[in-house]
Parts: structure tokens; C-alpha cells; sequence
């Protein structure tokens, strides 16, 4: 097998890395700041895939569908947490996770009813059309900038989390919040715009994704799995374990396909059966009680 | 008008009833010392005044405002700080950080000049800026958990058990910071085990029992009442 096609396909692992990335740095946010496993995450990425098309479809632009869409499912993730999860803070985090499971259901259900039940592509912009030669091979040029957008979203999210006031309050907020309370720090605002962001996130991975693969009520269904996955490897409200993993995974799904297509899906959970054996609190988590 | 005026107050952990019709006012610029038995509801007393127990009933009033029907964060916003006893030094973040969250909330802008005032106060920590904060000793941590909730200049401190677990060198340093605060106009309620010290720094004390107010008087005639302290403060 030669080292080009080797490459690519390891490009290829990159690009869908990316897009993990994004489902799962919403989902260790959400976590990490909360502590509620959202179950509805999934579902959330496909509906931001939806919203992108709805927005495409409406402005004939697939760039307004790349900032309206991420906005407006982080705005339905704002009253999701609003009107659905705070009533269950203080109670077992069993409520929260069977209502973002319901509400996974009630999501895919409602896209079924809107939208159909077929796929429906989605195309990328002309200007994203085609390939691009890397010196090792023809590479899509949509996947390229897939890549480039995920790392400016994360090197935002590392001014913004690190560099910024903002920040600051969200990482405080993640490791005690009660201590921001007695600081001043009106927590439930802190948490509805955190689960914003997650969602917000997600929608943007599912925008991103779409023209990848076509736009179906059933798209989230693995993507959650997947992000679950990386979640698991990185470290459980792990940021920079979220971004590592999500690469790790998309590499290791590509570069399996190459070589044995049928372990492709198989081998991420092979990947973090071995993580958990060897580091349970995933590659850049806290261990238990720490 | 009373700093803060407590009526009635009432506070319960789920079906435990903790605080029982605690009355008292401190007004401004004093010192109080809320002592009593392990588990006798001092801790209780101050949640309750924070906004931190899951049910309360009565009145609270800080300066002049009812704090009941507020959340935590707004009662800081009024003026109210608040260091726990467990210190909650926040895990990841430097000394330096952990001032900073002293001023998110607070009106104050100009954070280097607060940073660099407050360091005048703590030398230890001035020496320690870039450090993890949870890397420093207890009583280091002690100093940066006052610090914190001092640095936006509330009008109000309550303190949970500052000495505790603390060198004496350093708490005879934090009674002087406390002792100048006053000066400053700053009104303190301080929980203390260490019945001793917290009496030489208070001008009034007040003892509660079960979670029952049992004695109020001037710290001097608690310090000189030897009956009354092995009655209600003895471990």
C-alpha cells in the first residue's frame, strides 16, 4: 500500500475528527459545568444539520446557514435548560439524563414529521467544490476547510475560556460553583449560557457535517455514540482531552477503514475499552474525587 | 440602622430543623463572635444569612435591604462577603485567579491596583501570584480565601472558622488584618472554635446552643464568664 494513499486517508481521519471534535467539546462543556449527560446531544447535531439546510434554503447561502443555524439551535439549547433541565438541578442525575433521552426522541420525531424521513443532501458552496492537490494526493477541498474552521472555533474557545473575564467564571464555575455564588455570580445565567454554547456547538458540527453525508432525522444517532466516545477517551469534562480524542478517533476509524473496513466503527470502541482499562478517568480527566 | 438585623430566623438540611428563631443585630463596624458547640448551628447561622440553605423562614436585613427573598450572588452584590470553612480554594487556577474572582462580580474595574492593594495585606500571597492556589499550605489558603472575599471591599464579612487548622503565627496576623478592617469600617461576624482569640477580637458575642440563640453579652464578659463558656463552648 503506498505512503500516499496513506495519507490521505489519514487527512480523511482528520476531517472527521474535526467534526467529532465540535459534537464532543459541547457535550464535555456541558458536562464539565453542569454535570448532566445530555442524551439529546445527537439529536441536537442533527437539527442543527436540518436548521443549516432550512437556512440554506431560504437565503440560497450556505454561509448565512454556517452562523444563523449554530445560533439559533445554541438559542433552543438556552431554552432547553431554561424550561426542561433547571427544574431538575438539586435532584439524581438520573432525571436530567432521561429527559434529554425523551427529548433526543421528541427532536428526531419532530424532524421526521417536518422534514420527512429520507435523507436529503446538502451541498457544499461552489467555491468549496472539488480538490485540492496536498503534494501527497487530491484532498477535498471541503474537508480542508472543515478542518480550518474547527481550529478557529477552538482557538476561540481557548481565548475565550482562558484569555477572558468570561473564561475565567466558566472554569471557576465548572470546579465549584458554589463558591461563584458567594462571589457574586449568578450561576443559572452561567449554566444557561454554557448549555448554549454546547448546543450551539453540536448544531455547528452538524452544519459542518452535512454536506459530508446526507441530512436524515437518524444522523445524530451514531454521531452521539461516537461523541460519547471520544468524551470517555478524552476525560469526562475534559476540553483539551475532547479535542485530542476526537483526533485520535477520527484517525483511527479512517485509517482502520483502509485496512479492514468491517472493524472501521468497531475499533474507536476497542480504543476506549483499552483507554479505560489502562487511565478509567480517559487521557486527560481528573480522576474520582480529585 | 443596624449593618444587619436577624429576626426570627428560622433554617432547615431537608426535614432537620437546624436554626430555631435566631434574633440579633450587628451594626456597623463591629466585630461579632458566634460561638458554641461543634453541630450547634453556627455554620447553619451563616448559610442561612448567604443564601446557601435549602429552606429558611424569617428576616434578614443587610443594611437596610431584606436578603431573603435573594440568591447567594445577589447578596454579595450588596455588600456581603462570605468565606467558608472549607476555604474553596479553586483547583486549577493560581493565586492570582482566584483574587481575580473576588472582582468579577464586584464594581471594582481598575483588578491590578485591587490585586496590588490587597497584596499589601498578604505579603504571603504578593510572593505566591503565579502559584496554584490549591498548591499552598492551610493557612496560606486560609489568607487567600479572606482575600478573595475582601478584595471588592464588602461593608460586610461573615467568617467560618478562619483559625482553624492554622499555625498561630498566622492567626495572630489574621487578627490583625481583622482589627484594621474594623478600623476601616468594615463589620465582621466571625464563627470561631477558638473561643479565646475570637472574644479578644469582638466586641460582642453571641452564643448559640442546638440551634438556639442562649447568650448575648459584651465579648468582655464572655471572656471573664468562665461558667458560661464551659457550659456552651467546651468541645
Amino acid at each position: 500500500m503506498d505512503l500516499e494513499l496513506i495519507l490521505m486517508q489519514l487527512f480523511s481521519g482528520l476531517a472527521l475528527g474535526a467534526i467529532l471534535v465540535m459534537v464532543a467539546l459541547g457535550l464535555t462543556i456541558v458536562f464539565g459545568m453542569l454535570g448532566i449527560v445530555n442524551f439529546a446531544h445527537g439529536a441536537l447535531f442533527m437539527v442543527g444539520a436540518y436548521a443549516g439546510l432550512w437556512v440554506a434554503a431560504q437565503t440560497g447561502s450556505f454561509w448565512w446557514a454556517l452562523i444563523v443555524a449554530p445560533l439559533a439551535v445554541g438559542v433552543l439549547g438556552m431554552l432547553i435548560e431554561r424550561f426542561l433541565i433547571r427544574p431538575l438541578y438539586g435532584r439524581t442525575p438520573d432525571d436530567p439524563l432521561l429527559l434529554t433521552f425523551g427529548l433526543g426522541y421528541v427532536l428526531v420525531e419532530a424532524v421526521r414529521i417536518t422534514f420527512g424521513t429520507d435523507g436529503i443532501p446538502f451541498s457544499a458552496p461552489d467555491a468549496l467544490q472539488g480538490v485540492v492537490d496536498l503534494g501527497v494526493g487530491y484532498f477535498p477541498i471541503y474537508r480542508l476547510f472543515v478542518m480550518g474552521v474547527v481550529a478557529v472555533i477552538l482557538l476561540l474557545l481557548w481565548v475565550a475560556l482562558e484569555k477572558t473575564r468570561f473564561g475565567l467564571i466558566v472554569r471557576a464555575g465548572a470546579r465549584d460553583p458554589l463558591i461563584m455564588k458567594v462571589l457574586g455570580v449568578d450561576v443559572s445565567r452561567l449554566w444557561l449560557l454554557v448549555f448554549g454554547l454546547g448546543v450551539g456547538l453540536t448544531a455547528l458540527g452538524g452544519v459542518l457535517a452535512a454536506p459530508m453525508r446526507n441530512v436524515s432525522p437518524e444522523m445524530g444517532t451514531l454521531v452521539l455514540a461516537e461523541a460519547f466516545v471520544v468524551t470517555v477517551i478524552g476525560g469526562m469534562g475534559s476540553l483539551l482531552g475532547a479535542v485530542v480524542a476526537g483526533l485520535l478517533v477520527g484517525v483511527a476509524v479512517s485509517m482502520t477503514a483502509l485496512f479492514a473496513p468491517e472493524m472501521a466503527t468497531i475499533v474507536m470502541f476497542g480504543l476506549m475499552a483499552l483507554i479505560l482499562l489502562v487511565r478509567p478517568q480517559g487521557l486527560f480527566g481528573r480522576p474520582a474525587g480529585a | 440602622m443596624a449593618m444587619l438585623e436577624v429576626e426570627k430566623l428560622n433554617a432547615w438540611y431537608g426535614p432537620s430543623h437546624v436554626v430555631h428563631d435566631l434574633t440579633f443585630r450587628i451594626e456597623q463596624g463591629e466585630i461579632v463572635a458566634l460561638v458554641g458547640r461543634n453541630g450547634a448551628g453556627k455554620t447553619s447561622t451563616l448559610r442561612a444569612i448567604m443564601g446557601l440553605m435549602p429552606r429558611v423562614e424569617g428576616r434578614v436585613t443587610f443594611d437596610g435591604t431584606d436578603l431573603l427573598p435573594l440568591g447567594a450572588h445577589a447578596r454579595f452584590r450588596l455588600g456581603l462577603g462570605y468565606v467558608p470553612e472549607e476555604r474553596r480554594i479553586v483547583s486549577g487556577l493560581t493565586v492570582r485567579e482566584n483574587l481575580q474572582l473576588g472582582l468579577v462580580a464586584a464594581a471594582r474595574t481598575d483588578e491590578r491596583a485591587a490585586i496590588d492593594e490587597i497584596a499589601k495585606s498578604f505579603p504571603r500571597l504578593k510572593e505566591r501570584l503565579e502559584q496554584q492556589g490549591t498548591t499552598m499550605s492551610g493557612g496560606e489558603q486560609q489568607m487567600l480565601a479572606i482575600a478573595r472575599a475582601i478584595i471588592s471591599k464588602p461593608k460586610m464579612v461573615l467568617l467560618d472558622e478562619p483559625s482553624e487548622g492554622i499555625m498561630p503565627v498566622l492567626v495572630e496576623e489574621m487578627g490583625v488584618l481583622f482589627r484594621r478592617l474594623r478600623d476601616q469600617g468594615t463589620t465582621l461576624l466571625l464563627v470561631e472554635q477558638n473561643v479565646e482569640w475570637a472574644l479578644n477580637l469582638a466586641s460582642r458575642a453571641i452564643i448559640i446552643d442546638q440551634g438556639e440563640l442562649v447568650h448575648q453579652s459584651s465579648a468582655a464578659a464572655l471572656l471573664a464568664d468562665k461558667d458560661i463558656q464551659d457550659r456552651y463552648c467546651a468541645v
